[in-house]
C-alpha cells in the first residue's frame, strides 16, 4: 500500500523535475522575448541524442554529455539569431509558427544524421536501484533530482548575483528601459535562448537513462514543459518548478491508480481545470489592461 | 460629398470559380484528383479557422479535434445508427457545434497564450480519447466509413457515372463536390466578414475595448465565431470521412491541428483566398519533396521558417501589399 | 432640470491608493460638463468607473435614474452612453468607415444565418448604416478619409474618427477622454466646434481635458479634481476665480497655469 504510493511518488517527482527544467526554459524565453518556444523540446532531444551519438563515436561519457549540451546551446543561440530576431515585429501566432518550423527542422536534421532508432543511455551510477520503504528508487532519479536542484540554485544565483543575470532580468522586465541604461538587449535575448537550450539539454541527458531517447521525443516533452509553465503561470520561475512537479506527480498517480491509457491526457486535463479556476495559472501575474 | 466605395466580392469569387473549374485540366490522373479533393476539403477548414484566428484574433491550436469530431460522428452515425450520410453530416455539425459551444464558454475567457494552451489541451484530449476508446472508434486501427450517397445515389470514388452522355469517374465527381463545397464555404465566409456581425468579430482583434463600448458582448461573440469555425471543420471532416472511406486518429492529432493553423498563418491571416493558397501549398510541398525523402522534414521546416520570417503577414497579404505599393 | 448622470460618493482604491475618493457630482441633460485636474488626479479612472471598465470600491453611478452598478462595458451603449479613449482604441484591421459602422452595432441585425447568407433585410440595413456613418465622418470633420484604411490615417483624424464611432451608437451622453491631446491649435479649434455641434444636437458631453483654453471656452460646468477628490465645481468663470484651483495648479507647476491666468 505505502510502498506503492512511494513508488508512484518517486517516479512522479523524477518526471516532475524534468518537466520543471523544460518549463524553466520556456519561462526564461517567454520572459525575455514573449515568445512561446515550441522548439524547447528539441533541446532535450539534442541533449539525449547528442550524448548517445558522441558516445557511439567513442567519446567517454564525461566528454559526450558536455559536448551534447554545448551542441544544444549553439542550437538555441542560432534559433534566436537566425529565426526569432529577424522576425521581431511579427504577430504572436507567426512567432509560434516560426518556432514550430524550427522544431520540425531540428527534428529533421536529427533524423538524417542520427537516425530514427530509439536509444538508451547507461545509468550514471553502477548501482541501478535502491529499496526505500518497500519501493524501488532508481539511482538515476537521485541524479535527476540532484542535478535539477543544482541547476535551479545556480540559475537563482545567476539572476541575483551576476551582472549578466541582472541584465537579463532587467531586459525581461522592460526592454526599452534596459537598453537605455546601456544593456545590449539583443545579445541578452540570445543569451536567454542559449540558457534555455542548456537547461533543456541537461534535462534531456539526465532523463535519457530512464525513458529512452530518439529524434522525436521533443514533441511530447516540449508540450508538457509548456503546460507545466502555464500551470505555474507563464513568466513565473517558481510557478514553472511548481507546475512541473505537480504535473509529474499527477501523471504518475494517474498511471498508477487509474489508467495508464489516459496517462498522457493528465497534463491536458489538469491545465484545463486549473485555467478554469485560475485564468493566469497558479502564480501568474494578473495583467491590468490600461486604457 | 465623397462617394462611399463598397467592397466588391464578385471579382474574387469569379476568379475562384474559374480556378476551381480549370484545375481539372491540370489533373492527369486519379492521384492528382485525390490531391485536389484533399486541398479543397482542408481549405474549407482553413477558411473557417481563419474566421476565428485571422479575423477575430483568437488562437486555436486544437481545431483538428472538431475536424475529427465531424469525421467520426459521420462514420458512427451512418454505420451504427443507419443514418443517411447527409442527415449524419448535419447531425455531426450540430453535435460538434454544441460541443464547441460547451467547451468554448469557459476557455474563451482566457487571453493570449492561455487560450492557445487550452485549445491545444482540448485537441490532445480528443486525440487520446479517440485512440483509447477502441470499442467505439476502432482505436489506432481506424474506422471504415460508408461512401457518400446523395438522394439515394451512391457516390463512390471507385464508381463510374454517366452525366449528359459523358462518362465521369467517381473521383472526378468527388472533385466537383469538394470544389463546390469550398466555393460555398468561401461565399458564406465573405458574406459573414462583410456583415455587422463580421465587423464585431474583426473588432475583437482590432480593439476589444472599442468593441465593448460599441455594445459588443465580446465573450458571446468569441463563442459564436468559435462555434462557426468548429462547424466548418466538422462539415469538412464529415466529407473527408466519406471520401476516404477510412479514418484514423491521425486526423485528430496535435500535428494536424498545427498543420491547420500553419495553413492559416502561411496563406495569410484575415485573407480568405490566402488560406486557400496556404492549404494548396502545404499539401503540395510534401509532393515536391518526396524526391528528397530524407530531407523532407528539414526542407519543410526551413520553408516554413523562411516564409514566416520574410513574410510575417503570410503570402497573399504580403504580395497584395507589394502590388498596391507598385500601383501607388 | 434633471440630472442625466449622477455620481454619488464614488471611490476606487488600487492597492491602498485612492485614485478616486468619495466623489459626488451631477451632469445635467444637454450640458457640456468638463472634468479637469493635474495629471494623476483620477480623471481617466473616473471615466473607467462610469463606463464599467473598473468596478468601484464604493459609491454609485446613476444614468437617467438607473444604477450602473455591475453593468459590463458592453451594456452601456444600449443605455445611451458612449465614450472615447485617451489612448486611441481604433480597430487598425478595418477601414475608417467600418470603424464608425462598428459604433452602430446595436442598431443592426446580428443573426448568424442572416449574416452568412447576407439576407436582403440585413443588406438593406447595412447599406443605410454605411451612408449614415459616412455622414457622421463628415460631421466630425474627417470626411476626406472616407475610403481610407484606419491604419493609413493621421493621429488627429483618428481622434475624430473615434468621436464619430461613439456618435454612431446614438448616445444620450458622450464621454470624451482628452480628445485634444496631441492635436495642434487649429485642430483643437476645429474640435471645439465639433463638441459644440454635438451639444447642439442635444447630446450631453462629459469632457476630460488638459487644454484649458478648450475647456474654458466650451464648458457649461467644470469639475476640478485633485488627488481623486473634488477640489471645486462651477462655471468656467467661477473656476477661474477660485483660489483653491489656482493654488493647486500653481503648486503643481503645470503648463495649464498659463491658460488659467
Amino acid at each position: 500500500m505505502f510502498s506503492e504510493f512511494f513508488q508512484f511518488s518517486f517516479s512522479g517527482i523524477t518526471l516532475g523535475a524534468i518537466y520543471a527544467l523544460v518549463a524553466l526554459g520556456f519561462t526564461l524565453i517567454y520572459n525575455a522575448s514573449h515568445v512561446i518556444n515550441f522548439a524547447q523540446g528539441e533541446f532535450l532531444m539534442i541533449g539525449g541524442m547528442g550524448t548517445v551519438v558522441l558516445m557511439d563515436a567513442g567519446a567517454p561519457i564525461y566528454l559526450a554529455i558536455p559536448g551534447a549540451i554545448v551542441m544544444a546551446g549553439i542550437a538555441g543561440v542560432l534559433l534566436h539569431k537566425l529565426a526569432i530576431a529577424p522576425a521581431k515585429n511579427a504577430d504572436v501566432v507567426t512567432l509560434i509558427i516560426i518556432t514550430i518550423g524550427a522544431s520540425i527542422f531540428l527534428r529533421g536534421l536529427a533524423q538524417i544524421f542520427w537516425g530514427k532508432d530509439y536509444h538508451a543511455l547507461p545509468a550514471f551510477s553502477d548501482t541501478e536501484s535502491l529499496s526505500v520503504g518497500g519501493a524501488v528508487l532508481l539511482t538515476q532519479s537521485l541524479w535527476i533530482l540532484g542535478i535539477a536542484t543544482l541547476l535551479v540554485v545556480a540559475l537563482g544565483l545567476f539572476f541575483t548575483r551576476t551582472a549578466l543575470g541582472k541584465a537579463l532580468l532587467a531586459t525581461s522586465m522592460n526592454k526599452d528601459a534596459a537598453s537605455m541604461v546601456g544593456i545590449k538587449t539583443g545579445a541578452i535575448l540570445t543569451l536567454a535562448f542559449g540558457i534555455a537550450a542548456l537547461l533543456g539539454a541537461v534535462a534531456g541527458v539526465i532523463v535519457a537513462p530512464i525513458t529512452f531517447t530518439a529524434y522525436d521525443i521533443g514533441i511530447m516533452l516540449g508540450l508538457k514543459g509548456f503546460i507545466a509553465a502555464a500551470i505555474g503561470g507563464l513568466g513565473s520561475s517558481t510557478g514553472a518548478i511548481l507546475g512541473g512537479l505537480l504535473l509529474g506527480l499527477a501523471e504518475a498517480y494517474t498511471a498508477g491508480y487509474i489508467s495508464s491509457d489516459y496517462k498522457d491526457a493528465v497534463p491536458f486535463v489538469l491545465i484545463l481545470v486549473i485555467l478554469f479556476f485560475l485564468p493566469n495559472g497558479l502564480l501568474g501575474s494578473r495583467a491590468v489592461e490600461r486604457v | 460629398m465623397a462617394t462611399v466605395k463598397t467592397h466588391r466580392k464578385a471579382p474574387g469569387l469569379i476568379a475562384l470559380f474559374v480556378i476551381l473549374a480549370v484545375a481539372p485540366l491540370l489533373a492527369a490522373n486519379a492521384f492528382h484528383y485525390d490531391l485536389m479533393i484533399k486541398i479543397c476539403l482542408t481549405a474549407i477548414v482553413a477558411v473557417g479557422l481563419n474566421l476565428l484566428v485571422g479575423y477575430a484574433g483568437q488562437v486555436s491550436l486544437g481545431h483538428a479535434a472538431f475536424y475529427a469530431g465531424g469525421a467520426y460522428a459521420s462514420a458512427l452515425l451512418t454505420q451504427n445508427y443507419e443514418f443517411a450520410p447527409l442527415p449524419a453530416m448535419l447531425t455531426a455539425a450540430v453535435a460538434v457545434g454544441s460541443l464547441a459551444w460547451l467547451v468554448g464558454r469557459p476557455i474563451l475567457h482566457l487571453k493570449g497564450h492561455y487560450l492557445s494552451m487550452a485549445t491545444l489541451g482540448l485537441g490532445v484530449i480528443a486525440a487520446i480519447v479517440i485512440n483509447n476508446e477502441d470499442q467505439i472508434t476502432g482505436g489506432p486501427d481506424g474506422l471504415p466509413v460508408a461512401p457518400l450517397s446523395l438522394f439515394g445515389h451512391e457516390l463512390s470514388v471507385f464508381g463510374s457515372y454517366e452525366w449528359f452522355g459523358m462518362t465521369i469517374t467517381g473521383t472526378q465527381l468527388w472533385y466537383l463536390l469538394a470544389a463546390g463545397a469550398l466555393f460555398l464555404a468561401v461565399w458564406l465566409a465573405l458574406n459573414l466578414i462583410d456583415s455587422p456581425l463580421g465587423r464585431a468579430l474583426r473588432a475583437l482583434h482590432g480593439s476589444e475595448i472599442a468593441a465593448q463600448v460599441a455594445g459588443v458582448d465580446t465573450a458571446k461573440y468569441k463563442l459564436r465565431v468559435f462555434v462557426i469555425s468548429a462547424v466548418y471543420a466538422s462539415v469538412a471532416g464529415s466529407l473527408y470521412a466519406h471520401y476516404s472511406g477510412f479514418i484514423t486518429p491521425d486526423i485528430a492529432s496535435f500535428g494536424h491541428s498545427i498543420e491547420l493553423i500553419t495553413i492559416v498563418v502561411l496563406g495569410g491571416m484575415a485573407s480568405t483566398y490566402g488560406v486557400i493558397l496556404g492549404a494548396a501549398i502545404l499539401l503540395l510541398i510534401p509532393q515536391f519533396l518526396t524526391g528528397f525523402q530524407e530531407l523532407e522534414m528539414v526542407l519543410f521546416g526551413a520553408i516554413l521558417m523562411a516564409v514566416m520570417i520574410f513574410m510575417p503577414r503570410g503570402l497573399v497579404p504580403t504580395i497584395a501589399r507589394r502590388f498596391q505599393k507598385e500601383a501607388a | 432640470m434633471s440630472a442625466l448622470l449622477s455620481v454619488k460618493n464614488l471611490s476606487k482604491e488600487f492597492g491602498g491608493v485612492h485614485a478616486v475618493e468619495d466623489l459626488s457630482f451631477e451632469v445635467e441633460q444637454g450640458r457640456i460638463h468638463s472634468i479637469i485636474g493635474p495629471n494623476g488626479a483620477g480623471k481617466t479612472t473616473l471615466f473607467n468607473l462610469i463606463t464599467g471598465l473598473y468596478q468601484p470600491s464604493a459609491g454609485s453611478v446613476h444614468l437617467n435614474g438607473r444604477s450602473l452598478a455591475g453593468h459590463k462595458p458592453h451594456e452601456l451603449a444600449p443605455l445611451g452612453m458612449c465614450r472615447t479613449f485617451q489612448n486611441l482604441q481604433i480597430c487598425m484591421n478595418m477601414s475608417a468607415l467600418e470603424n464608425v459602422m462598428l459604433g452602430r452595432h446595436r442598431h443592426l441585425g446580428q443573426g448568424t444565418l442572416a449574416s452568412l447568407l447576407k439576407l436582403p433585410a440585413l443588406r438593406r440595413g447595412d447599406h443605410a448604416c454605411r451612408q449614415q456613418c459616412a455622414d457622421l465622418m463628415e460631421f466630425v470633420g474627417c470626411g476626406q478619409y472616407l475610403n481610407h484604411h484606419a491604419s493609413a490615417m493621421p493621429y488627429g483624424a483618428l481622434k475624430r474618427l473615434e468621436i464619430a464611432r461613439a456618435l454612431a451608437s446614438e448616445p444620450d451622453i458622450l464621454l470624451l477622454d482628452e480628445p485634444a491631446a496631441g492635436l495642434n491649435r487649429t485642430e483643437t479649434d476645429a474640435l471645439r466646434d465639433v463638441i459644440r455641434k454635438i451639444a447642439d444636437k442635444g447630446i450631453t458631453v462629459v469632457l476630460v481635458e488638459h487644454d484649458m483654453k478648450l475647456v474654458m471656452s466650451v464648458s457649461d460646468q467644470v469639475l476640478v479634481l485633485c488627488y481623486g477628490r473634488q477640489l471645486a465645481e462651477g462655471t468656467p468663470d467661477q473656476i477661474r476665480a477660485n483660489p483653491d484651483v489656482i493654488d493647486a495648479y500653481l503648486g503643481s507647476r503645470k503648463p495649464e497655469e498659463e491658460a488659467l491666468a
